[in-house]
């Protein structure tokens, strides 16, 4: 699979803390060198090219301003597979003519077992027409503690990304394959537990 | 005269207007009646075509014949304009399908939405041709709603094309209306642009620094306009003769448009008075009677404050999508017609907390100008530029997350909305059975999670993939969004290096043989096409009058003529059906000319008895006959007067 480095697009090297104001910058730079508008009179050879470029930049923009979208395109550049968006999942899936499954992240399976038994007892409530006070409690502590969870996901990220950045600069290639295997494992529970915050919140709508 | 100009183009549902640079400054080009504004109507009469002021006078004395707001059938179907045909006398042709491009029935011809856009256009382009001294005009810029999905922007190009105009870029209005402004304020900062106009709604947020407007969030609602107002006002004014007088006028065209236009006045008024009059002769029919009453600004509001108030939630999930307060926005635009009642100003800004930031809404340039004035700045800046453009760079986003229907029928996204364009975005697909050498493609453009529930776009069919087992071909489909915000599919199968074929359906799109044959038709062929005109005028009017004739033999007039004259009219029925069907025009107005004659005696009688409805009653125009009544009671108006 060839994926566009975005981070050469920038002349960036392939670290995870950038500086978005400079990020900016070089984007709207960029954008006054290549935007289709600076070549409306052109030959068409010259147009195609600037809306190829200028696509190619607005998505490299789109991708590495968000600091998480921003890992996750570090992290498939690099050769890893996610499993909330590896496009091997997605095509065995497919493939086998199913919808994709996310995998439990190990330490979560009491703590989603337990939820999912909570869920199921607020639509059957819901189904019956019953309002549950105390289930409706303690949806809404898993939803504390999910979110909390999340906070720390977030710290343990941006420490990951400060390392990462380091073992780049000492050229560590064993130190970066374990973070970017930490970093995988991080976004997937991210992701996981995400999606279980939006399951809570539509229960609770 | 030197190089060609450039202009810019605001199509508008309700007026259009055309704008180009002059020197550092942008202007609107006059028509040859003086005025700006050329009204989006479209007229098609034994005449001819007439655009603008002149049609909006047909939509009155021969609605069927005149269409206008048909910027709100632009790149859709049948199955998605229900609503639209219950509130505008729309004629669609009546053989329609589910999944075709709309076709409306005018003066005895049909024409597609962007048949109909490319009139108006080929008269902003006969303005600008006059204006610059006979030389051509053939590139522009067009503006669209923000909120337009790709089917509304391809018919617009379209229209262009058909019109003879190469569309250089299509622009966001309320981003034209932004560049208008900044021309002039180089000051960086955030402001929003609220525009409402005759038929749609949009909001953007757009961020200025040195001279770059890039836009961050754009929302809208491309059904919310002036005209939903004016649609309940017609609506209560309906109800009020039907209750008061025990006249349905409804179906009566020429009684609609007049009310239409008096409650359109009424409205503009209202904005800067207290009260407002309707006076609405009704058609002679209805006993010469007169619709009177009157509308105080606080019935006014309390009508329209829900139609305004739909402008809510947009405006919030825009200042959500870009991340940002009412009290981080800098500067407020004000753009449309709309924009002129005060009860929108004062939502506006209830919604940004203007005052009371000691603020104030720009209105400087006329919300009806700023649109296609923007456009000007912008064709300028595709031509190269000067010094008053040099640093300007518009960066649009798209409105509407891009799509591909899933397992299930769900929708995986794959570019969001609000993302800069042009924007790409690569998929993978397989196959499922050994030696499948297609795959089907369902692309679909909206927000919602089912693919059912958002706006199909196109179906592709990869072809010609080499047979293999299942799973193992991988076809690479790149989906690219322009700077016009038009969606551009390639795809390659990788593991053979084979370009995979695509076929386009678009799903309420002309194809590109249909937009080249109507180019022709109403260029190249402009005598062939009189011509043909003329033939389907002629043969309505012989039907018509044949079947007049029949009615009339049961008229107690009939019994009055000898059986010599009858023996004649007959003579001459037989003669003009033989006609009828030949493609020989001066036959069946020949036939049309006998028939009338032989028959004139009769219509002298009938007058004379005074039943002439039974003829007046034929002729008699429908167009109104598709217009819904529209939410009626309960509404905030007092009782009408009603003066015989």
């Amino acid at each position: 699979m060839n994926i566009p480095d975005y981070f050469a697009f920038f002349d960036l090297p392939r670290k995870l803390v950038i500086d978005t104001a400079l990020l900016e910058k070089l984007f709207y730079s960029k954008s006054r060198q290549l935007h289709p508008d600076r070549f409306a009179g052109k030959p068409q050879a010259e147009q195609d090219a600037a809306l190829e470029q200028s696509s190619l930049l607005n998505d490299a923009w789109r991708t590495l301003k968000d600091p998480i979208g921003r890992t996750e395109y570090l992290l498939s550049l690099e050769g890893m597979q996610l499993e909330d968006q590896s496009r091997n999942a997605t095509d065995a899936a497919r493939a086998a003519g199913k919808e994709k499954q996310q995998i439990v992240p190990p330490e979560l399976l009491e703590e989603v077992f337990e939820l999912n038994m909570q869920l199921e007892e607020m639509k059957m409530a819901r189904e019956a027409g019953a309002d549950d006070p105390e289930l409706k409690q303690q949806l809404l502590a898993a939803r504390n503690n999910f979110e909390s969870q999340m906070a720390g996901l977030q710290t343990e990220l941006e420490s990951l990304w400060q390392k990462w950045d380091a073992a780049i600069d000492a050229n560590d290639n064993a130190a970066q394959n374990t973070i970017k295997q930490k970093l995988a494992d991080l976004l997937n529970k991210r992701s996981y537990i995400r999606n279980l915050v939006r399951d809570v919140n539509s229960a609770l709508e | 005269m030197a190089e060609e100009r450039i202009v810019g183009i605001d199509l508008g549902t309700t007026n259009s207007l055309v704008a180009y640079m002059d020197g550092g400054v942008p202007v609107v080009i006059p028509g040859e009646d003086g005025d700006r504004l050329v009204p989006s109507v479209v007229a098609v009469g034994s005449d001819g075509i007439t655009v603008g002021n002149a049609a909006r006078k047909t939509l009155i004395t021969s609605p069927e014949s005149a269409v206008y707001s048909a910027k709100r059938l632009m790149g859709r179907g049948i199955e998605d304009v229900q609503d639209e045909l219950k509130l505008f006398p729309f004629q669609l042709a009546a053989d329609l399908k589910p999944g075709e491009v709309l076709r409306l029935s005018l003066g005895g011809r049909e024409f597609t939405p962007p048949e109909i856009s490319a009139l108006v256009l080929q008269q902003l382009k006969k303005n600008a041709e006059r204006f610059f001294m006979g030389s051509a005009v053939t590139k522009a810029v067009i503006t669209v709603p923000a909120y337009f999905n790709d089917a509304q922007r391809q018919a617009t190009r379209d229209a262009g094309r058909i019109a003879g105009l190469e569309v250089l870029r299509l622009v966001n209005e309320p981003t034209a209306a932004a560049l208008a402004y900044g021309l002039d304020r180089n000051k960086d900062g955030v402001i929003a642009v609220y525009d409402f106009g005759g038929g749609t709604f949009d909001v953007s947020i757009l961020k200025l620094h040195e001279g770059i407007f890039e836009v961050i969030a754009t929302n809208g609602d491309t059904h919310l306009g002036g005209d939903d107002i004016d649609n309940l006002m017609i609506a209560i004014a309906l109800h009020d003769i039907r209750g008061d007088m025990g006249m349905d006028v409804a179906a009566n065209g020429e009684a609609v448009q007049g009310i239409r236009k008096a409650v359109i006045d009424a409205k503009i008024a209202l904005s800067s008075q207290e009260a407002a009059q309707l006076d609405v002769a009704l058609p002679a029919e209805f006993g010469g009677k007169r619709y009177l009453r009157e509308i105080t600004r606080q019935q006014f509001e309390q009508l329209a404050g829900p139609v305004i108030e739909r402008t809510v939630v947009p405006c919030k999930q825009a200042l959500k999508d870009a991340g940002l307060t009412a009290a981080q926005i800098d500067e407020v635009v004000l753009v449309g017609g709309s924009t002129r009642i005060p009860r929108v100003r004062a939502l506006v800004d209830e919604l940004f907390d203007l005052t009371a930031r000691g603020k104030k809404p720009h209105t400087e340039l006329n919300p009806d100008e700023v649109v296609a004035l923007g456009a000007a700045v912008q064709a300028h800046i595709l031509a190269g530029g000067s010094k008053a453009t040099e640093d300007m760079l518009l960066l649009d986003v798209t409105p509407l997350s891009l799509g591909i229907e899933a397992l299930g029928g769900v929708v995986a996204q794959i570019i969001n909305r609000n993302s800069t364009i042009p924007a790409s975005a690569t998929e993978h697909f397989t196959t499922g059975v050994d030696g499948q050498t297609n795959v089907a493609i369902h692309v679909v453009q909206g927000e919602r999670e089912l693919a059912k529930d958002c706006r199909s776009l196109a179906r592709f069919d990869l072809k010609g993939i080499p047979p293999m087992t299942a799973g193992i071909p991988r076809i690479e489909v790149k989906f690219l969004i322009d700077a016009n915000g038009i969606l551009h599919v390639s795809a390659r199968e990788q593991r053979s290096g084979k370009q995979a074929e695509i076929e386009v359906k678009p799903t309420y799109g002309l194809t590109d043989e249909q937009v080249e044959a109507m180019i022709l038709s109403s260029f190249d062929n402009a005598e062939a096409d009189l011509a043909a005109r003329q033939l389907i005028e002629a043969r309505n009017e012989a039907e018509n009058i044949l079947t007049l004739v029949e009615k009339a033999r049961t008229n107690p007039a009939w019994q009055q003529l000898t059986a010599e004259e009858i023996a004649i009219i007959d003579n001459k029925v037989t003669a003009l059906e033989a006609v009828i069907k030949e493609t020989d025009y001066s036959a069946i107005r020949e036939g049309i000319d006998g028939l009338d004659q032989a028959t004139r005696r009769y219509a002298e009688l009938s007058m004379d008895s005074a039943v002439s409805s039974a003829i007046k009653g034929e002729t008699m125009t429908s167009a109104g006959n598709k217009l819904g009544e529209g939410p009626t009671a309960p509404h905030p108006i007092a009782k009408a007067e009603m003066i015989s």
